[in-house]
């Protein structure tokens, strides 16, 4: 996993394994002050009292200060390699994620939810940023003071040292407990944390519900109950953790004690372990800063074991592969814009039981007017998304212009294919630029062609900045229909030999949808057209229409035949027509 | 998510820190400290305490360092036996274990105390905002953005507990070490604490540049961070339109450069901020080695020395024992000021969060001064109304007249007329003109318009989520002003187009309309709604957990459990508010028999933008820029040939 994350690394690896030198540069340094301050400072003074000699001292000064901003500088530059290779290594991350999500199949983007996706995008790759950043500094800085700290000690005081060999081990081994028992507490803690706020915001979203029926006491109850809960457990995970204060207190006081019990002892009672006030000093800097350092060895492990669930789903998405076969010789031109299925069964997922689509055979021919009819969960939009090669068939074959699909260049068939996905979305930015999705280099003129066809040129004039009017992000400042129409103008700029519209008219009222079926009709015989809808008055007038049920086509023919012949057809046409009448019989 | 009103200001969300670098807000701070000693009269001056004693022990160990050194100095000097010196410096070992002890136990219980006290003041803001959040107004969640009311209960929260458990410990015992060992040090020299300030006041220069660079740059950090989350969000739900226009690479160079910036930004704060801390600790590095040599040259040169101890005869010189504790108090002056400077940061933060909290805590309920109350009734046969306790199934208004002090009843039946009434949400926006409507117990009204016409508004003005500016809304001949706000929305259904179904089973969903129905009602609504027959199809039945709002059922049949939850509550008048129109038309016909079912025999008003479900109504409104322009039956207004006939027609847009 982390071999996999280390990729991302790439042009930041140099601040990285410079940071990694320089927080060594920065222990040794750092570690040397404490043992030349007693060595050659405190012991000198301590032999010779007031006789003394001044420069060596002035020397001895000198070079300690000369140290000190050394570690500064070692320590300063650290701090901005590792800012920088911690924003880079993110910066690729998120560029590897997102690009590699670009890649994703329809079958893949459908694994993952969107949001998951945004969350693995943002929250996930901090974790990681912020892990990194703690790996290469402190977690390089921690162990090896820990390490410097006791050879100094070993080497300085000896005997004196011994009241290590107590510390570490006891704080090591305390830490090491509370960290395996808060773990799982705060574990288990968040997760009912997260539920609670999933509730808070349930209750947000409903609170016309909850005002409507007047419950807000019987809210309050609820939540309450479920706060105590929480409360209770978090204090219980809280009271674990805050035994690390005291046990770190306990550690710094013993070695204190134990340094001056037995330091004083050594130092009159046998000169010559030659223990001196100097070493006593030493090793109780020393020993300050090695149960700091254990106390951030304990704190890395818990962020590190916070940050790998969210490494590990980044390397979900990192691992996914787009499950799609390309071709070795593609097809780069798509001849005309008929369609044939033949003997098709598709189901989303491999491990399903039932298909999605099963025993589809049609045949539409180039510039025809396809109309989809049927009930949700039918099929129709599973059935259309396979012409742009969205999805490839479980079984049996598709071919538009008499080719595979599965032999063309994707982009090539995708540009032919111009698809109104049912979820159509704009984009933040102006309308120009939401329409040059379909063809960057369009002309003003074919912009404005095309949005007439699509009936939005209208509308899109009275806005007092026109096609420059800037569309908010999701698009929320225009409405349904308009946002429908600019999004076919969108998918007509791509001129493309087959267009499908999967219930792309439903909030355009029927006046204006005639009129856009009348522009096709007109402007684009060579088009074939396929239109997904609701309205029976949406396809009536195609030349075929498919009436769909449980993923079959259970009829086929124009508006006449199927009123006769279908009962579905015929079901959905009457209630739609004559609703009022319907009701009128139920009330 | 309901509509926002237009013309609404949508309020500015957390993050949004004014310009400049975020400031400490004392007056916040002072009252999350206050409320702290609300809750906990004991616990705080028992923590307090613990930390003040756990905090001088601390910095206590500096003097028996230097007793111990000195004394291990002159038997050194002199030749003492051990056996002798033991006598010395034993007792004072002793002493200091003892001290040890104490103060062990004063951080564990500190700790302790803290570890109960936050989470449980935690606890209690949680339930009071959440308490509070209840009583607001309808006006409220219109105004202000569902994320960010959902910050202040997760990322407001967290500063508040770093807040309470560290941030404010921190500050006390920082605080008190520093000052008694600033006097302790004075005590053995002036001299060498000069020194020692004049190195504080580089540490507080280098922190106060650094944090205002950092916090300077974390602002910038926070929005280009913002622009990303947009863009990652706006193109991970869009992938799909991105795969079907051959977007991809347009798609990656647009996040490539947001990203950069993005990494930009973060590169030169996480700078800043890594920096302070390093340079921070080796200006006290620094410190302690001129201190040390300082010492020495005290010592060496026999420089007479200043000092508090002067005063009773000790410390008049510089002994190698005051060196070695002045180091080892140095290094503890300048971590603990290091550590104050690491929190500035965090102070700033808490005490928006905490200030964003108190302005929902603040924010002003919602005002109930109703006085008529919907009371269980019975009827005798020459139509008397008198109150009971049991349920009748027959509701009366108990409506107390101030004035003779007498009681009158009225039976509940559904009556409701609006006159001439106008409103706004926000003034000099006009929402409504002049607006009458008469529905009779049991009859049907619609309302029909484009969006923003003002149909939802109507509704949202009988169960009173907003009131009126001028004219009047009777409820059965009561001025609804005068109806308690939780009896009349208990008199009124609501079916709305976000059905908003909650986290539990299907059966506990239902009986929210009704709390005390036994399952059998439950079962009754939603046979009535429609509903049982797929509720039994379901894995567990009725007990079926639901999630995220029904996430696993189709909209058609989250929907036919919000009819059901409002069948349960039996009310006498039903507000349909575009309760189909997310619903493909075959599903639609499904629920549309339920909610026909659960009409019956009510007073209804509709709102829809699917003509046909409107079209047997008694009255249907047709509503434009907030006035009536039209109404009558369905006959009579296509026979008018006006906007309805258009509409009906398909001449017209409603969206």
């Amino acid at each position: 996993m982390f071999k996999k994350l280390a990729k991302s690394l790439r042009e930041y690896k140099a601040p990285a394994i410079l940071t990694i030198f320089l927080m060594i540069g920065e222990a040794v340094v750092e570690s040397l002050i404490p043992y030349i301050t007693a060595n050659y400072l405190i012991n000198e003074i301590q032999k010779n009292g007031e006789n003394v000699e001044m420069t060596a001292i002035l020397k001895v000064g000198l070079i300690l200060v000369l140290m000190a901003m050394l570690s500064l500088s070692f320590g300063g530059a650290a701090g901005f390699t590792s800012a920088k290779a911690a924003a880079g290594f993110s910066k690729n991350l998120r560029h590897d994620l997102f690009s590699r999500v670009q890649t994703f199949t329809f079958r893949n983007i459908d694994k993952f939810s969107s949001a998951s996706l945004v969350t693995r995008l943002t929250t996930d790759v901090n974790y990681v940023q912020m892990s990194f950043m703690m790996l290469i500094r402190i977690a390089i800085r921690s162990p090896l003071m820990l390490a410097f700290s006791v050879i100094m000690a070993a080497r300085l005081g000896g005997m004196l040292s011994l009241t290590f060999a107590v510390v570490i081990p006891v704080l090591a081994f305390g830490l090491i407990l509370i960290a395996k028992k808060a773990m799982p507490a705060f574990h288990r803690v968040f997760k009912k944390y997260d539920r609670l706020n999933e509730s808070v915001e349930e209750n947000v979203r409903g609170m016309r519900v909850v005002k409507g029926f007047s419950r807000e006491e019987y809210e309050k109850k609820r939540f309450g109950k479920a706060a105590d809960d929480i409360c209770e457990d978090f204090t219980k995970a809280e009271r674990i953790v805050a035994v690390n204060n005291p046990l770190m207190n306990f550690c710094m006081y013993f070695n204190m004690a134990a340094v001056l019990l037995l330091g004083s002892y050594l130092a009159i009672g046998r000169p010559e372990s030659g223990v001196m006030i100097g070493q006593m000093s030493a090793i109780i800097t020393y020993g300050v800063q090695v149960l700091m350092s254990l106390m951030m060895l304990s704190m890395i492990y818990v962020t590190l074991t916070i940050s790998a669930e969210s490494a590990r789903r980044i390397c979900e998405v990192l691992d996914e592969t787009p499950d799609m076969e390309v071709p070795k010789d593609p097809v780069k031109e798509v001849k005309d814009g008929s369609i044939l299925f033949r003997n098709v069964n598709f189901k989303y997922a491999k491990e399903a039981e039932i298909n999605t689509l099963s025993d589809v055979n049609l045949k539409i021919d180039s510039g025809m007017t396809v109309g989809i009819l049927g009930g949700t969960g039918a099929g129709k939009s599973s059935l259309v998304q396979l012409i742009p090669r969205l999805y490839d068939v479980t079984e049996g074959s598709l071919s538009v212009g008499g080719v595979d699909v599965r032999d063309y260049d994707l982009d090539t068939l995708r540009n032919q294919v111009a698809m109104v996905l049912q979820k159509n979305l704009l984009f933040a930015g102006t309308i120009r630029d939401n329409l040059r999705w379909g063809n960057p280099d369009a002309t003003d003129e074919e912009l404005e062609e095309a949005c007439r066809l699509a009936q939005a040129d209208e509308f899109i004039q009275t806005f007092p900045e026109g096609y420059d009017t800037y569309i908010e992000q999701g698009g929320t400042n225009v409405s349904g229909g308009q946002k429908q129409r600019l999004c076919i103008a969108r998918a007509l700029l791509k001129k493309p030999k087959i267009l499908i519209l999967d219930d792309s008219t439903s909030a355009v009222d029927t006046h204006t949808d005639a009129l856009i079926r009348a522009g096709f009709k007109s402007y684009l015989p060579n088009t074939t057209k396929i239109i997904i809808a609701q309205r029976v008055s949406s396809v009536q007038d195609a030349d075929l229409i498919l009436v769909m049920d449980n993923g079959k086509i259970v009829a086929t023919g124009d508006h006449n035949t199927l009123l006769a012949s279908n009962e579905i057809y015929k079901e959905i046409y009457e209630q739609q027509t004559k609703g009022g009448d319907e009701d009128a019989e139920n009330a | 998510m309901p509509k926002m009103p237009k013309g609404m200001p949508a309020k500015g969300g957390p993050g949004g820190m004014p310009g400049g670098r975020p400031k400490a807000n004392f007056k916040v701070l002072g009252r999350v400290v206050k409320m702290l000693f609300r809750y906990y009269p004991k616990m705080v001056p028992v923590a307090i305490v613990c930390i003040l004693f756990s905090s001088i022990t601390a910095t206590i160990p500096a003097l028996f360092l230097e007793r111990v050194t000195n004394t291990i100095n002159l038997c050194y000097q002199n030749g003492t036996p051990w056996s002798v010196a033991k006598g010395e410096i034993l007792p004072q070992v002793f002493l200091l274990i003892g001290l040890y002890l104490l103060s062990l136990a004063a951080v564990f219980l500190q700790t302790q105390i803290m570890a109960i006290m936050t989470q449980g003041f935690l606890g209690k803001m949680r339930k009071t905002m959440f308490d509070g959040m209840q009583n607001l107004p309808i006006r409220y969640f219109d105004t202000h953005k569902h994320g960010d009311i959902m910050s202040y209960y997760t990322n407001d929260i967290d500063t508040l507990r770093e807040l309470v458990s560290q941030v404010f410990p921190t500050l006390i015992r920082a605080g008190v070490i520093v000052v008694s060992v600033f006097f302790i040090m004075l005590y053995f020299s002036i001299w060498l604490t000069l020194i020692l300030c004049v190195g504080v006041v580089a540490m507080i220069l280098v922190s106060k540049k650094l944090g205002g660079g950092s916090a300077l740059h974390f602002i910038k950090l926070q929005n280009s961070v913002g622009k990303e989350e947009g863009y990652v969000q706006e193109m991970m739900n869009g992938q799909k339109v991105v795969k079907v226009f051959c977007h991809e690479d347009a798609a990656q160079q647009g996040f490539d450069t947001i990203n950069e910036e993005l990494c930009k930004n973060a590169g030169k704060a996480h700078a800043y901020a890594n920096m302070m801390g390093p340079i921070i600790m080796n200006i006290g590095n620094i410190l302690y080695v001129i201190v040390a040599i300082v010492g020495c040259l005290f010592l060496v040169n026999g420089i007479p020395n200043a000092s508090i101890g002067a005063i009773f005869g000790r410390n008049t010189m510089v002994t190698i024992s005051i060196i070695v504790a002045f180091l080892s108090m140095t290094k503890q002056f300048t971590g603990n000021i290091n550590q104050v400077a690491q929190m500035i940061n965090s102070v700033a933060m808490a005490s928006a969060g905490a200030g964003r909290i108190f302005a929902l805590i603040d924010e002003k309920p919602e005002v109930d001064d109703g006085y008529v109350t919907l009371v269980n009734a019975k009827i005798d046969p020459e139509g008397n109304i008198t109150e009971t306790e049991e349920h009748t199934g027959v509701w009366a208004w108990k409506h107390p007249h101030s004035a003779d002090g007498t009681i009158t009843y009225t039976r509940l039946m559904g009556d409701v007329r609006m006159t001439d009434v106008d409103f706004s949400y926000v003034e000099s926006k006009p929402v409504l003109h002049d607006v009458s409507v008469f529905a009779e117990p049991g009859q049907k009204v619609a309302f029909v318009g484009a969006t923003g016409a003002g149909k939802t508004t109507i509704t949202n003005l009988i169960n009173r989520f907003y009131d009126i500016a001028d004219g009047k809304i009777r409820y059965d001949g009561i001025n609804i002003n005068k109806i308690k706000k939780s009896d009349l929305r208990r008199s009124l259904g609501l079916v709305l187009q976000d059905t908003n179904l909650f986290t539990g089973t299907v059966m506990e969903n239902i009986r929210y309309g009704k709390l005390d129905a036994t399952d059998e009602e439950c079962m009754e609504a939603a046979r009535l709604a429609g509903a049982d027959d797929f509720i039994r199809r379901l894995p567990k039945g009725y007990d079926t957990e639901l999630t995220s709002n029904g996430a696993n059922l189709s909209q058609g049949q989250r929907q036919l459990i919000s009819i059901a939850r409002a069948a349960v509550a039996d009310p006498p008048v039903m507000i349909l508010d575009e309760a189909t129109s997310s619903i493909d038309t075959r599903t639609e016909a499904i629920v549309q028999r339920g909610m026909d079912a659960l009409m019956k025999g009510r007073t209804v008003f509709v709102i829809a933008h699917r003509l046909s479900t409107v079209r047997n109504s008694d009255v249907i409104m047709v509503l434009d820029h907030g006035r009536i322009i039209e109404r009558g039956n369905h006959e009579k207004l296509i026979a008018e040939k006006g906007t309805y006939y258009r509409l009906y027609t398909g001449a017209f847009e409603l969206e």
